[in-house]
């Protein structure tokens, strides 16, 4: 069953089109990666799928129901995002951030009780940061305050997660062992969305890609189906070429052989 | 800076900051974590006795001080006889309820509301270094106050122009705001608000110009100063039932007006209606900000300082910052206040009192928060 989709939607602000022809479905227990370009609209269909924006045409469906429909509680509680990594102004604790993933659930006059700061664990465990619970978000890794973010997701015990960039400006270490932990969810049943400038990521971990290039371009499929050489060298406008490394590793670089010495 | 609930009795010293070792070491399983979390709502909830106690204390210390010296526990004597009816009318009773009580009880409606308003602010506008005066509210009131002056009206009209100059002028921040971006984003409704208040602050230069020297301008400036000298019994009255009006939706919605702190799309993805929160938390912020503001006159500082200072005893959640924000407020005004009346020949003005506190205070404050952001 889909969890979250789209058919021929067009997303933009106010009354400006930015892509259109998107058509998309997460289904459980897979990885669905968003490639494209810098300003093609990424977060624009990210904003879309959450409902944060309506759709200029098309319809997001979560389930039988139309997104436009359902109250902000509602949704939350079906599709979880986790934003990049940010140093906030105020020092929360990690357990602080994530129990936030509980205001769904929650009364309109009501704080966190026991039983939420025990899914709020729960779901540190499962990304095995457990240990941080009590450390100053804003004083850990960027990968850790990631993970922390990716917990706030789970803690909102939604069946979708949409991930704008997670491993953008991590360093190499935090980068694997997020997306690590990004393929471990999406094997414990959720149905995971996440954005990538990086093409080995989507070998890596992905199910299915979808892709948006400029001038309306919109593709999705299987990982080896839509990222070949072409559909990469049309989406970026350079020429490129995807190889294959001896342990069977994906890599996509410049189509051009570099030069000898 | 956990101090306070540190040496409380009761509470668990282990929490103290270099519990933070023993935390990641005992904290591997889910129950253990959850109880934590749990003793970190204990601790909070020990400050928040202690603040009332101070606040309390605060209260009893400051309406015995003053020309005529009445001792704290003859205060608490004077209000236990009055509570059950078998009040004398002595000259303790005279000068506490008469004049004393009424003016302190004001300054804890004035440093419970500014606090409240600037913690909430804070929050909703996601940066700590708000005060309850960024969308114009005070210098709005200011405005009125300063027309009513001009008018000879009496002092009650003085108040009433003020509070409804501080609601109009946020109202129309924000349907500024609307107009000209859907939604009124966050800085949308700033800039709105700076536009604005730099309106109003033309109008009052304008006022001065025209009052006349003698009379009203010293009482215009006195007014934008800020004073609870003017203070009657009846004035309590008459704030304190909009005060609590607009503290409630800020005490029963502190869950969520946390989570606004994450900024727009994090909190609606969380499952708040950041749009109609966000007009909630104005409207009752702008509501409590000019009704003590109509008393008082402006007084800066408090509201922006009295938060940063509760951050460092119970940490930056809302839920917990709204209650220990409100009782600090109030017990901080009324010690200003007593040091306005009492700490010179003359009556100083409160604004003055606070930026000379307060400024300093805020540097420390700054340094401090640098100096731990240091790796």
């Amino acid at each position: 069953m889909t969890i979250v989709a789209a058919n021929d939607l067009i997303i933009g602000y106010g009354a400006i089109p930015i892509a259109s022809g998107i058509s998309i479905a997460l289904q459980p227990g897979s990885v669905t990666c968003l490639l494209g370009p810098n300003g093609v609209g990424k977060t624009t269909l990210f904003k879309t799928l959450l409902g944060l924006i309506p759709p200029l045409g098309g319809a997001v469906r979560i389930g039988d129901d139309d997104l436009a429909d359902l109250p902000r509680r509602t949704i939350a509680r079906r599709i979880a995002y986790v934003p990049q990594a940010y140093v906030s102004d105020f020092a929360y604790t990690v357990l602080d951030l994530v129990v936030m993933g509980r205001t769904a659930y929650l009364g309109a006059f009501a704080a966190p009780g026991r039983a939420d700061y025990a899914i709020a664990t729960d779901a540190l465990g499962a990304l095995g940061i457990a240990g941080l619970a009590e450390r100053d978000a804003n004083r850990i890794s960027g990968g850790q305050r990631q993970l922390a973010l990716i917990a706030r997701a789970l803690a909102q015990r939604a069946g979708a997660i949409i991930m704008d960039e997670p491993t953008a400006s991590l360093d190499l270490a935090n980068r694997l062992l997020v997306l690590d932990r990004i393929a471990g969810l999406a094997k414990d049943g959720l149905a995971v969305l996440i954005s990538t400038h990086e093409p080995e990521q989507a070998f890596a971990i992905a199910d299915r890609v979808a892709v948006i290039g400029r001038d309306n371009h919109f593709a999705t499929g299987p990982v080896d189906a839509v990222l070949t050489p072409e559909q990469l060298t049309r989406l970026y406008g350079v020429a490129l070429t995807v190889e294959r490394t001896p342990s069977g590793r994906l890599v996509v670089g410049p189509a051009a052989a570099p030069h000898a010495g | 800076m956990d101090n306070l609930s540190a040496s409380a009795p009761g509470v668990d010293q282990r929490d103290a900051p270099d519990g933070r070792t023993a935390a990641r070491a005992t904290s591997r399983s889910p129950d253990a974590s959850a109880f934590r979390a749990v003793q970190g709502t204990g601790r909070a909830a020990a400050t928040l006795v202690i603040l009332a106690l101070l606040l309390l204390g605060t209260v009893l210390v400051a309406a015995g001080i003053g020309p005529y010296r009445i001792p704290p526990l003859d205060v608490l004597a004077a209000i236990f006889r009055r509570a059950i009816g078998s009040a004398a009318a002595g000259p303790v009773e005279t000068v506490l309820f008469n004049i004393r009580l009424p003016r302190v009880l004001a300054a804890v409606l004035v440093g419970a509301a500014l606090s409240a308003a600037g913690a909430a602010y804070q929050s909703l506008f996601r940066n700590p270094l708000v005060s309850p005066d960024i969308l114009g509210v005070s210098t709005g009131a200011g405005l009125g106050a300063v027309v009513g002056i001009l008018l000879g009206l009496p002092v009650a009209a003085i108040q009433l122009l003020g509070f409804g100059g501080g609601l109009a002028t946020v109202a129309l921040v924000a349907m500024l705001a609307r107009t000209l971006r859907g939604g009124g984003d966050v800085l949308v409704l700033v800039l709105a608000g700076i536009v604005v208040g730099a309106l109003a602050g033309a109008a009052i230069s304008l006022v001065k110009v025209l009052a006349d020297p003698y009379d009203q301008l010293p009482a215009i400036t006195f007014w934008l100063l800020g004073s609870l000298a003017g203070v009657k019994p009846g004035d309590v009255g008459g704030v304190l039932p909009v005060v609590v009006f607009g503290l409630a939706p800020l005490i029963l919605l502190r869950w969520r007006i946390g989570v606004l702190s994450l900024g727009d799309d994090e909190a609606r993805a969380l499952g708040i209606d950041v749009s109609r929160l966000r007009v909630l938390v104005i409207a009752a912020a702008t509501l409590i900000t000019a009704s003590v503001v109509a008393i008082s006159g402006v007084i800066g500082w408090v509201g922006l300082m009295v938060p940063h200072m509760v951050r460092l005893l119970v940490g930056p959640r809302f839920d917990r910052l709204l209650p220990a924000s409100i009782l600090l407020g109030a017990a901080f005004m009324v010690a200003v206040d007593t040091l306005a009346r009492s700490g010179a020949k003359i009556e100083i003005p409160l604004g003055v009192l606070t930026a000379v506190i307060g400024g300093p205070a805020f540097v420390w404050l700054l340094a401090r928060r640098r100096h731990r952001e240091l790796p």
